[in-house]
């Protein structure tokens, strides 16, 4: 393929944000059905009490907490491709990571949502906050619900501040490009981007310094979401392998994730010169990775409860892989570890539809990972007099198809107002423009 | 009204042109040059020989903040309303160190943004007179301060260089 010019870039690029045609509005309106549906049943928790989901002893953490550890797991791809690779100064993340990186702002929207709906009394989620009040009772800093406040909100901030700092210079593109409103809301988040030397260094020095800090702390997010679970003595969830373990999950779902949206995104908008099959072959070689150290992690997980000695640890695995919840518990094993090892056929992860078909596969299995380890470590705990069982009623069903819906609100929004592919990373990455006959100095 | 600073903006299709046109510049001993250009290059700061940019020391003090501010929220917080759960201490350093590594990491991103927008000049309300959409497109400029005496030296210059167009702007 020719080498596009930098002006080439812009018309593609801009191109995908022209005025959406009928299958977007389509996709859009039956997506904010699904929300409204999922709207309706948070409403309905509302008003009738958590009593309509099918939280029951000891079961009182079901599908809400699976879906806040998912979401929160679907963000971290995002930051590894726009954060750590940029570190690494990997050079085919440039046209991906815009799309990874929105995947981890909208996630996190997401997961953000999550613990509040769980709230009894969502009204008063702002209790999880530091702030003097009046009978002077501060919040427990012991409690890893409370970590896990710092954690999740400090990573959606940092996550927000990358992405808008990112787009910056592209929106200045797309400011010089539009007319009307469009142009407004360009020139107002493009804040008088002009591209001087001035503005570049400082740009550059400080996205290499968000891109320093995010990367420690994307490890860190799911290693507090793990330690919501490692630090009770929960039989299977009390373990020291849980923060690699959540981590290395989270990477895994993430990645399936962001295949998934890059597979029709590319296709849609016409960005198979800028997506192209490497970087989705890279993407999979990345979660051949993940899918091993993950199926490590349940290989470890499996022999330490037998090697423990411990009678709770032990029969509450036996439960696991073959009481109640033994399907999820397979559908995990076979999806999220065993599948993902197809990647190592070449010819299935450059086919389009193997890989698409794999990364739903692994989001699949990756949900059914979080739900198996937070629902049967809580139905089969020690005594057997309280075990429990969790049957999800419609409402929870609802809600978790509806922070689907929610997510994919944003995206759509994303895919359709703002550059998915980062103008400029990609003229980076292209040699610049030189007098003709002399090569790059 | 007040004497603007006066200036030339010469507009190059290529790399090296810009970069031979700084040097030629800085030779003849014009200091005040600004570029506008689609994508950051080194060559271009290097040729302008500008000394690294000081937002590291804000995302520094940023996460000194943090961590200092984590520390006493914890402590001071703990201290406040001292409820003893688990039977650990009032001041449980290690699980305030999560909170300390939170809270350094964003200080430490909040600070890096504000100096950022701070040395950068960001937002900015009024775009420069020498700004033209195409600098943001597939074109490099190149703005020289120089009194109007001189434009016809410096415009020579710039074209000599091989600017394409070059055209008078204040700053």
């Amino acid at each position: 393929m020719a080498q596009p010019t930098y002006s080439q870039v812009d018309r593609d690029i801009l191109g995908a944000m022209e005025a959406p045609g009928w299958r977007y509005y389509t996709v859009f309106l039956v997506n904010l059905l699904v929300l409204g549906w999922g709207i309706f049943a948070w409403r309905y928790t509302i008003e009738r009490g958590l009593g309509v989901w099918g939280l029951t002893h000891p079961v009182m953490w079901a599908m809400d907490i699976t879906n806040f550890v998912f979401w929160v797991g679907i963000a971290h791809s995002g930051t590894l491709i726009s954060a750590i690779l940029y570190l690494f100064r990997v050079r085919w993340r440039a046209s991906i990571y815009r799309t990874a990186e929105a995947v981890t702002v909208f996630a996190l929207f997401t997961a953000g949502l999550f613990p509040i709906i769980h709230l009894g009394r969502p009204w008063f989620f702002y209790w999880l906050l530091p702030y003097p009040q009046v009978g002077g009772l501060w919040i427990n800093f012991r409690s890893p619900l409370v970590w896990d406040v710092f954690a999740v909100m400090t990573y959606m901030i940092i996550s927000v501040l990358f992405f808008f700092t990112g787009l910056v210079p592209d929106v200045a593109v797309a400011r010089n490009r539009t007319s009307g409103w469009r142009h407004r809301l360009y020139a107002f988040l493009a804040q008088g981007w002009q591209g001087t030397d001035r503005q570049w260094r400082h740009y550059k020095a400080a996205y290499l310094f968000l891109a320093a800090l995010a990367t420690p702390l994307v490890i860190s997010v799911h290693s507090v979401v793990s330690w919501d679970f490692a630090q009770s003595i929960v039989p299977g969830w009390h373990s020291t392998i849980f923060a690699p373990y959540f981590v290395a999950g989270a990477i895994h779902s993430g990645l399936a994730m962001v295949i998934t949206l890059l597979i029709p995104l590319r296709r849609i908008f016409r960005l198979d010169a800028y997506v192209t099959q490497a970087h989705l072959e890279n993407l999979a070689k990345l979660i051949i990775l993940t899918g091993l150290i993950v199926g490590y992690a349940y290989v470890v997980e499996s022999y330490i409860a037998w090697y423990s000695n411990n009678v709770p640890e032990w029969q509450r695995f036996l439960y696991q892989v073959t009481g109640e919840y033994a399907v999820p518990f397979w559908i995990m094993i076979l999806f999220n570890s065993l599948v993902p090892l197809l990647f190592f056929v070449k010819r299935i992860r450059t086919s389009t539809p193997w890989l698409f078909g794999i990364a739903i596969l692994i989001n699949i299995g990756m949900w059914c990972e979080r739900f198996v380890i937070i629902v049967t470590g809580l139905a089969h705990e020690y005594d057997p007099y309280s075990w429990g069982l969790f049957i999800p009623t419609w409402v929870d069903i609802s809600i978790t198809v509806g922070s689907f819906a929610w997510f994919f609100f944003w995206f759509l929004l994303f895919a359709k107002f703002l550059p998915v592919v980062s103008i400029v990373e990609v003229k980076e990455e292209m040699p610049p423009p030189m007098r003709a006959g002399k090569v790059e100095a | 009204m007040a004497q603007l600073p006066l200036g030339l903006v010469g507009s190059f299709r290529h790399l090296d042109s810009l970069l031979e046109a700084i040097e030629r510049l800085r030779q003849a001993g014009h200091q005040h040059l600004r570029t506008l250009s689609p994508v950051p290059h080194h060559a271009i700061d290097e040729a302008l020989a500008k000394p690294p940019s000081p937002v590291r020391v804000f995302t520094l003090i940023g996460c000194i903040l943090g961590a200092i501010t984590g520390l006493a929220l914890t402590v001071g917080a703990s201290l406040h309303y001292p409820l003893i759960t688990g039977g650990k201490p009032i001041v449980s350093i290690p699980p305030f160190l999560i909170i300390v590594f939170e809270l350094t990491i964003l200080f430490g991103g909040l600070l890096t943004l504000a100096g950022m927008l701070l040395h950068a000049r960001l937002p900015r309300v009024h775009i420069l007179p020498a700004y033209d959409p195409r600098f943001s497109e597939d074109r490099f400029g190149l703005w020289v301060r120089c009194e109007a005496k001189d434009f016809d030296a410096v415009g020579e210059l710039l074209r000599r260089a091989g600017a394409e167009e070059v055209r008078p702007a204040g700053e």
